[in-house]
């Protein structure tokens, strides 16, 4: 629970170089302390705020406006089930009852062991598999009672090493290597484009 | 019932297991556009853009060549934002594509900042989609070390980086405005316009084009078969072939590539090879032709065809391809309140219309369903309509910044016009119950 680590430092100032203002980083900087934390701390904004150069409460300002990030700690599998009109119709309201039963807790709320939060969520794009669910992010379609019974069993017992604990989105960070980077373009980059000028000169 | 025969333009590769690879891409034709591209001037490969007439696929509509034309001239630097953020329920599309034929996306980025003279790209993807970003990271990737992004791409002149950026849960951020505010760090508030377009004062200010997934993953094969032969599919305002996803009470819901314009809705609910027709074969209640935004569509409009000026005209529209249908069981009320508390919950707040309509929208609609309507209520839902968006018209009349407070005014506005029984329905029992229902004052407490 702190700020962000020396290797997660050295991730968020490479994010912070492809931008051409640095707080335009705030939200891949801030999934990046809810992946290390699993939520994101006061400690990690305030870390943030010194990396990109504003205020803590700007950081916390942009941060609060978006539903995926959480401020304090969530269950290690966050289970967002879809209740929005696709799933609506296929019976995802009723398979939210029916997690909230099967887990005792409300949405928005973690049960005692730390291990499940569940949130009603809005339509995740699965509308054609419905009722859909996401674990931490990860899809699961057309989901029976049963299905949703064996997935948090196997969940309990710690045999889905496919999903990784909250916080943790793609596995694969974008990589620009040094000599192929075009370069930031600032707004103060006023040149004309290149290849637009040597176009122009070979129509001329 | 007809089905008409076209290529499949941007889902060519979707049945191939490693479809996301730049070796399967490249074997499939994969950045020959860019190639041949990069042999025309960057005008001319507007000039097939533009010969296309290609729609713009995130809802509104606006064709692409004419969003790219609305850049001021010499004003540098221009930027490209994607918008990725596919969250209109009901719309399944943007993250297939991303998720499964990244490169083609890619290759449409760079001909599109190549067309444009974009200095820099940001790819803005969903953040509740981490597959598509670690496609999208992938292919990137890959496509830097094979020399087709960056640095003089290819040995030519063109140079441009590709940032992948991320989303982290909100609807509105798919308004382009309010993409931009958080692609700068912000809260995802749509701005105010003045200035109308972002490709006059964007991102940092400077010249935006803000294209969509759907839209860009065209561009590979417009280019290497020309503006021309795309602009031969489809109908005379509505060009090419167009993603649509048929969802709810059908025997085999799926995401379908068909040709624009031409296909009609009864063809993709009730083909065999599309929708499959309404399960238990139930009779059609109603379908929502565009997205929760769009007012519903009946029976009487299935055989209209997906094609942009006929849906408006008929009072609706085709928005993100997205068509949900509801069969004879289904409870517009529930249904409405479901698609009301969406817009309820993703109001950003800036305008007071959306901020407290939606609120009260939902309010009123849920103690209806809870069995606490009063017979006034129906007229106060239209009444609420009726302010955030005066005339309860189509096209929405807008007292907000944005379309997403009026947008909650029309499934309110079609479920009651429509099925009013329903509600009346609903709010006399609630009175009937009522009354049979003793009321349990505490008991009183003496003290000593």
């Amino acid at each position: 629970m702190a700020r962000l680590s020396a290797e997660n430092t050295e991730i968020a100032l490479e994010i912070i170089g492809r931008y051409p203002r640095s707080k335009s980083a705030l939200i891949p900087l801030l999934h990046l302390a809810q992946e290390q934390d699993g939520y994101v701390t006061d400690e990690a904004m305030a870390h943030i705020a010194d990396l990109v150069g504003v205020s803590a409460a700007e950081v916390l300002g942009t941060a609060s406006f978006y539903e995926m990030f959480k401020f304090e700690p969530v269950g290690r599998y966050m289970v967002n089930i879809c209740t929005n009109i696709s799933c609506q119709l296929m019976g995802g309201e009723e398979l939210l009852e029916h997690a909230e039963h099967t887990l005792g807790i409300r949405p928005g709320q973690t049960t005692d062991d730390g291990l499940f939060t569940i949130e009603d969520v809005e339509c995740i794009a699965a509308c054609t598999e419905a009722p859909c669910l996401q674990v931490n992010y990860r899809y699961f379609h057309k989901i029976t009672n049963g299905e949703f019974d064996q997935l948090i069993a196997e969940l309990r017992s710690g045999s889905r090493t496919d999903i990784p604990a909250h916080g943790t989105l793609a596995k694969v960070r974008q990589r620009i290597p040094a000599d192929r980077r075009a370069g930031v373009i600032t707004p103060e980059d006023t040149a004309h484009p290149v290849w637009l000028a040597s176009s122009q000169e070979a129509q001329s | 019932m007809s089905t008409t025969e076209v290529p499949r333009i941007i889902t060519s590769r979707f049945d191939y297991e490693d479809s996301f690879t730049l070796a399967r891409y490249e074997a499939t034709g994969g950045y020959q556009a860019l190639r041949k591209a990069l042999g025309m001037a960057p005008s001319a490969v507007a000039d097939e853009v533009k010969s296309a007439s290609l729609l713009g696929r995130g809802g509104a509509g606006f064709p692409a060549g004419v969003k790219w034309g609305l850049a001021p001239a010499e004003v540098w630097p221009r930027y490209l934002v994607v918008n990725g953020d596919e969250s209109e329920p009901g719309t399944y599309k943007d993250r297939l594509l991303m998720e499964l034929d990244p490169h083609q996306l890619i290759e449409g980025v760079l001909l599109a900042c190549y067309a444009i003279g974009c200095g820099q790209a940001f790819l803005y993807v969903r953040g509740e989609m981490p597959l598509a970003q670690e496609r999208i990271a992938t292919a990137l990737n890959d496509a830097y070390a094979a020399g087709y992004i960056g640095r003089n791409i290819l040995g030519s002149d063109f140079s441009v980086d590709v940032v992948l950026s991320w989303g982290a849960g909100a609807y509105i951020v798919g308004e382009e405005t309010a993409l931009i505010e958080s692609l700068e760090g912000n809260r995802g508030m749509p701005r105010l316009k003045p200035p109308y377009f972002p490709a006059a004062k964007g991102l940092y200010m400077q010249p935006t084009i803000v294209n969509n997934v759907e839209t860009l993953s065209n561009l590979p094969w417009i280019v290497s078969n020309g503006g021309e032969a795309f602009a031969a599919f489809g109908a005379e305002t509505s060009r090419g072939t167009r993603m649509f996803a048929v969802s709810g009470h059908v025997k085999t819901p799926g995401v379908f590539e068909v040709e624009y314009g031409v296909t009609t809705f009864r063809d993709l609910i009730f083909s065999p090879q599309y929708g499959g027709g309404i399960r238990n074969d139930n009779a059609i209640k109603a379908f929502i032709p565009g997205g929760a935004s769009a007012p519903w569509f009946f029976e009487e409009h299935l055989d209209l065809p997906l094609e942009k000026v006929t849906v408006d005209r008929a009072g609706s529209m085709l928005g993100s391809g997205a068509i949900v249908v509801m069969d004879e069981t289904t409870d517009a009320v529930k249904a409405c309140l479901r698609l009301v508390r969406f817009f309820s919950r993703e109001s950003c707040g800036k305008c007071t219309p959306c901020r407290e309509g939606t609120t009260w929208l939902e309010k009123i609609l849920q103690r209806i369903l809870d069995g606490y309507g009063r017979p006034s209520d129906l007229a106060l839902l239209m009444d609420v309509c009726d302010n955030i968006s005066p005339g309860i018209a189509w096209p929405p009349k807008q007292t907000t910044i944005c379309p997403l407070g009026p947008s909650a005014v029309s499934p309110i506005a079609s479920a009651i016009e429509r099925f009013r029984p329903e509600f009346d329905a609903r709010i006399t029992q609630a009175e009937q119950t009522r009354i049979s229902v003793p009321v349990a004052f505490p008991k009183a407490v003496t003290h000593a």
